[in-house]
């Protein structure tokens, strides 16, 4: 369990890590909290030739709340950065609920939000949130920035994103959510820690007391997060019951084509996403 | 000094920092070993290519099958038997391949990174056969002669036959417990040299058994015994797999002979998951006889135990646990088991912290709950018609384990039964689980009862020594694999000797130091250690008590071992210390009249084990849509004799019951229809984390001590194991009204989701 030999780079600024990364392409990985890279390293099973650690590139680390209709998380914030954060409103206890979630603490000291989409494990917690909010990923090279939608961003295929190898994820955009809206997550693993064998994040925004639009993503059940479309379409003009939401449940249950391993079969994780979106749900509309 | 709760000698150095774990210990010009495991389950070997491996710089040698063909298979060191000598592993796989992971190829290398790329660059081919993977199915071929039914045996008790025949019930089931192990924090190790000088072959790491392991290496390399010398460092953990013989201690050692370099090979997990001991995995099938009153007259059982690839050191000794502890604390007076050990493509297999009691525990168990169903007998009640009392004492099963014929030695069963439904409140606490069963909730009890056994013999040796500044000195040839063995040695010496623990030191697992020496297996070292410790430290007390009345010119009888110190009873100032006594031992003092030092060696023989035993009684609750399970009350009762430590007794308790839910809920090799291994990390191998750690209730007893040893006491190691999974399927039963719910472990959340959906308390 021991690496392959590779080449270290600790760039300073954005325009060398990118020039790194250009340099270099699917030759090199970036490196960020190193929570997934490393241990796929040690078991060989990735072998980057050149390492570009973004460790020192500035302004990366931080939230950026300037904008009243959106927050922009950068992409080496980290997991338990999330948990604590002082985001208003539903949004800032959605992250803080969801991020609690994410593997163990000494995992969330060093994991990060970019690191955590660009990896793109199909269980993964903050796909699935960024999944539900379709986000906004800021995508840079040396060519420049394009952006992408979460619903772009992550592939059929598990761990793979449309990032270009000479591309750093730099940012994520999530809209703000006002207090019309009620957010609720639920996740099941076989060990507190361990990465869910499905989880659901769910926000809904109320009128009244019926709903005026829902968002539910999974994770665990496809390549990547994946929206619970009829679910949510289900819900649209309900009733904020939890009858809906078992309605939604159900829906949810229905629509999505997990494939099992020793964890979980296909039959099963479709009945835990039936009570994961029940109890996601069942917060959101609380 | 017996009996108190003092915190251990080991955590100084540990909590520190300062441990010396034999990863920590390097050696000039050393070379690192990395070994190429197969990939295949089984197969053909057409070729094995090392040319790429040489090539890479730094890399000094690779070795393959025919390279070390002339090395003999690892030997038996425990239950071995003719007809299994065939099935023993040969250091590097010659001609066939049988599991997945099975060493096929070793490279040497001048650092760890070097030799994984050198194995990398190891070309192995090999034309694959069928594996076998389901042991209850058909035999297979192990070498084109021989098929994959390595040992079966018969043991019988009484007159099954008669006692099925006069039944007036018969009960019949199948229970299995699935395939897990040991999984210490420190992986395997070893650093060996060969010192040219002295002709010594010194070997680092050694664990659990460093005399057995130097016997079978000195043979295996043909070298004398008194040549090789095993070390132990610290060790971190055994539970059964640490510290056996394996194909890659006696690699390391042939390669410092060799190569003439010091050879170190740290195992890493992914390795260590595959390569090291598996065990449990057994499937039974059995059949009850009972009179009308639930009094069990008859039991008859048949079961597998997948062995994987090939018989280990411990030849067939799960298996024989596994049938000669299986009736338990019940009288159960005719009883025929036949156990068969059969080899599957999987890797091979050992003992584990109750070996073949945690399955046999299991099996009986549910046994009795299936007795009490068919009868309508309350749970406990039918356990208490068929306990062992204590006027039976000591009671002869009829039948042999490890060599030995089990007779339990003391044991006041119904007693602890009292006390646990006492402690729980039984009928309340039944009251109200039902209650809240009619709310809807999903929640259980479940108890099982169960006999350990401990202190194997037949020998254990302690040398007590005080040099001249009073210092004490404990050496034996037992081993400690990190339970507290040097704490509860160094308290048994104080308490005769009264001196402070800060004055003694124990050496143990030292080759070198002592002349022989069994280890740290079978809850042994308190029991045989302890009290070969205990007889020379009183040996020592009265051989300075005899000297000090020289030096002292006073009647032997009157004087008294106080604080270090030999002194006349009623005048305290007419003393002299235990240091200054053996100041006066030189070798041409007077005093020493041809016995020179203050020193004392004894030997403790026994040809029994002494038989503590315990209770278990779980509370779970259930929940339905997910199919987990959180254990809401775990209550472990167990009699010891006599604690030494308690606390280091209720350690034992703790980190025993985390491995025994761990196979009850989580741990579980799996392989697919080709053999491939589905568990090799940690995020597969799920092992219980504090999070899913209830709050333990441990109820310490002292009713039955041993009457085998002067202290009476027995072995702590394996009690907080040896009942998790007959208590946690009892619960999940019991949660879901439905008797005999629970047929095999792990009870995985999708298992339990099944169960429940199909559970008339859910429906
Ligand atoms: C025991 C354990 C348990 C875990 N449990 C969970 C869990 O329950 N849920 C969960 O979601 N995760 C879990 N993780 C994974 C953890 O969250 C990782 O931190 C996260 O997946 C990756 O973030 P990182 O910063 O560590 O990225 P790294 O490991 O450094 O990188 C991961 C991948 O992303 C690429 N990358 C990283 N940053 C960027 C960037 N800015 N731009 C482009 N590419 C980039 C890297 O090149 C690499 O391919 C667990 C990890 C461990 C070890």
């Amino acid at each position: 369990m021991k690496p392959a030999a590779f080449e270290y780079h600790a760039p300073r600024t954005l325009e060398e890590a990118l020039g790194l990364l250009e340099e270099h392409q699917d030759e090199a990985k970036v490196l960020a909290g190193g929570q997934s890279l490393v241990p796929a390293m040690n078991f060989r099973l990735a072998r980057p030739a050149v390492l570009v650690d973004i460790a020192h590139v500035p302004d990366l680390d931080r939230i950026d709340e300037a904008d009243p209709a959106s927050v922009t998380i950068g992409a080496r914030v980290r997991h338990l950065d999330l948990e604590h954060n002082t985001i208003a409103g539903p949004l800032g206890s959605l992250i803080a609920s969801t991020g609690r979630w994410v593997g163990h603490y000494p995992i969330r000291i060093r994991g990060t939000f970019g690191g955590s989409l660009a990896h793109a494990d199909p269980a993964a917690e903050w796909c699935a949130l960024a999944r539900a909010l379709d986000a906004e990923i800021h995508c840079r090279s040396t060519t420049g920035e394009r952006t992408v939608g979460a619903g772009d961003f992550f592939e059929q295929m598990a761990f793979t994103t449309c990032l270009e190898p000479d591309e750093l994820l730099v940012g994520v955009r999530l809209p703000r959510l006002g207090d019309s809206w009620g957010v609720g997550m639920a996740e099941f693993a076989r060990r507190w820690g361990d990465f869910a064998i499905v989880l659901a994040v769910a926000a809904v925004e109320r009128d009244g007391d019926s709903i005026a639009g829902a968002r539910i993503a999974l994770g665990g059940v496809a390549g990547g997060p994946v929206r619970a479309a009829n679910a949510e379409a289900l819900m649209a003009g309900r009733p904020a019951t939890a009858e809906t939401a078992a309605a939604a449940a159900a829906a949810a249950a229905e629509e999505v084509d997990p494939t099992g391993d020793i964890h979980g079969s296909a039959d099963y994780r479709r009945d835990l996403v039936r009570a994961m979106v029940t109890r996601a749900l069942d917060q959101a509309l609380a | 000094m017996i009996g108190e709760s003092v915190p251990r000698l080991e955590d100084r150095p540990l909590l520190r920092g300062e441990g010396r774990f034999v990863a920590d210990i390097s050696l000039p010009h050393q070379l690192h070993m990395r070994v190429v495991r197969s990939h295949a389950a089984h197969g053909t070997i057409e070729s094995i290519d090392a040319t790429g491996a040489l090539a890479v710089p730094g890399v000094a040698a690779v070795w393959t099958g025919v390279d070390v063909s002339d090395i003999a298979p690892i030997d038996f060191r425990q239950v071995g038997a003719d007809q299994m000598v065939p099935y023993r592993q040969p250091i590097l796989a010659q001609e066939r391949v049988r599991y997945v992971g099975e060493p096929v190829a070793v490279v040497f290398a001048t650092d760890p990174y070097t030799a994984e790329d050198g194995a990398e660059a190891v070309i192995l081919e090999v034309s694959e056969l069928a594996p076998v993977l389901d042991t209850t199915g058909p035999l297979g071929d192990f070498d084109g002669r021989l098929d994959t039914e390595a040992y079966v045996f018969t043991e019988q008790t009484g007159d099954v036959d008669a006692a099925f025949a006069r039944a007036e019930h018969v009960i019949e089931a199948e229970f299995g417990v699935g395939r897990h192990t040991g999984v210490p924090l420190e992986c395997r190790g070893a650093l060996a040299v060969h010192h040219r000088t002295t002709q010594t072959l010194e070997f680092l790491g050694a664990a659990k058994v460093p005399f057995q392991n130097r016997d079978a290496l000195a043979a295996m390399l043909g070298l004398p015994p008194s040549r090789v010398v095993l070390r132990e460092a610290h060790v971190g953990g055994g539970f059964g797999v640490r510290g056996e013989l394996y194909p890659e201690d006696v690699l390391v050692a042939l390669a410092a002979l060799r190569l003439g370099r010091p050879v170190k090979w740290i195992e890493d997990r992914h390795e260590h998951l595959v390569a090291a001991n598996h065990s449990r995995d057994q499937r039974h099938r059995l059949r009850v006889a009972t009179d009308d009153s639930g009094v069990i007259e008859g039991l008859e059982v048949e079961f597998v135990s997948d062995q994987g690839a090939y018989v280990r050191t411990h030849g067939a000794t799960v298996a024989t646990l596994a049938a000669a502890m299986l009736p338990g604390p019940y009288r159960i007076p005719n009883y025929r088991v036949t156990g068969r050990v059969r080899l599957s493509n999987k890797t091979p297999a050992g003992t584990y912290r109750a070996p073949g009691r945690y399955e046999s525990t299991f099996v009986r168990e549910r046994a009795l709950d299936a007795v009490a169903a068919e009868l309508g007998v309350d749970r406990a009640e039918i356990r208490r018609r068929n306990l062992i009392a204590p006027t039976e004492m000591p009671f002869e099963r009829g039948i042999d384990a490890l060599g030995t014929a089990v007779v339990y030695d003391s044991g006041k069963y119904e007693m602890m039964l009292d006390r646990v439904l006492g402690h729980i409140d039984y009928p309340a606490l039944t009251w109200s689980l039902a209650e809240r069963r009619a709310a809807g909730e999903l929640v259980g009890l479940g108890i099982g009862f169960f006999v350990e056994k401990s202190g194997l013999g037949p020998f254990a040796g302690s040398r007590v020594e005080v040099d001249p500044s009073g210092c004490v000195t404990v050496t034996t040839g037992e081993a400690s694999v990190g339970q507290g063995f040097e704490t509860v040695m160094a308290q048994i010496c104080a308490e005769t000797l009264d001196v402070g623990l800060d004055r003694i030191s124990v050496v143990h697992g030292q080759t070198d130091q002592m002349s022989y020496g069994m280890g740290a297996f079978a809850s042994r070292a308190t029991v045989m250690a302890g009290t070969a410790t205990h007889d020379a430290s009183l040996a020592l007390r009265q051989r300075a008590i005899e000297v000090a009345a020289e030096m002292l010119e006073a009647n032997p009888a009157d004087l008294e071992l106080v604080d270090g110190a030999v002194r006349v009873a009623g005048s305290p100032t007419r003393a002299v210390s235990l240091g200054e006594v053996a100041s006066a031992l030189g070798p041409a003092s007077p005093y020493a009249d041809g016995r020179p030092g203050l020193v004392t060696e004894e030997w403790y023989l026994t040809s029994h084990m002494n038989y503590p035993y315990g209770l278990h009684a779980g509370v779970v609750a259930l929940d339905a849509d997910t199919g987990s399970l959180s254990i809401e009350r775990y209550v472990i009762a167990y009699d010891i004799g006599r604690a030494i430590n308690p606390m280091l007794v209720e350690g034992q308790i703790v980190g025993g019951a985390a491995q025994g839910f761990g196979g009850a809920l989580f741990e579980d090799f799996s392989y697919d229809e080709i053999g491939q291994p589905q568990v090799t990390t940690f995020m597969d191998y799920l092992m219980p984390t504090a999070a899913e750690m209830p709050e333990l209730e441990i109820l310490l007893s002292e009713d039955a001590p041993s009457p085998l040893n002067p202290l009476g006491v027995k072995g702590a190691g394996e009690g907080g194991t040896n009942a998790c999974g007959a208590v946690i399927a009892a619960a999940v039963d019991d949660a879901l009204d439905r008797p005999g719910a629970v047929t095999s472990l792990p009870i995985t959340p999708e298992r339990l989701h099944a169960l429940c959906r199909s559970s008339p308390a859910t429906a």
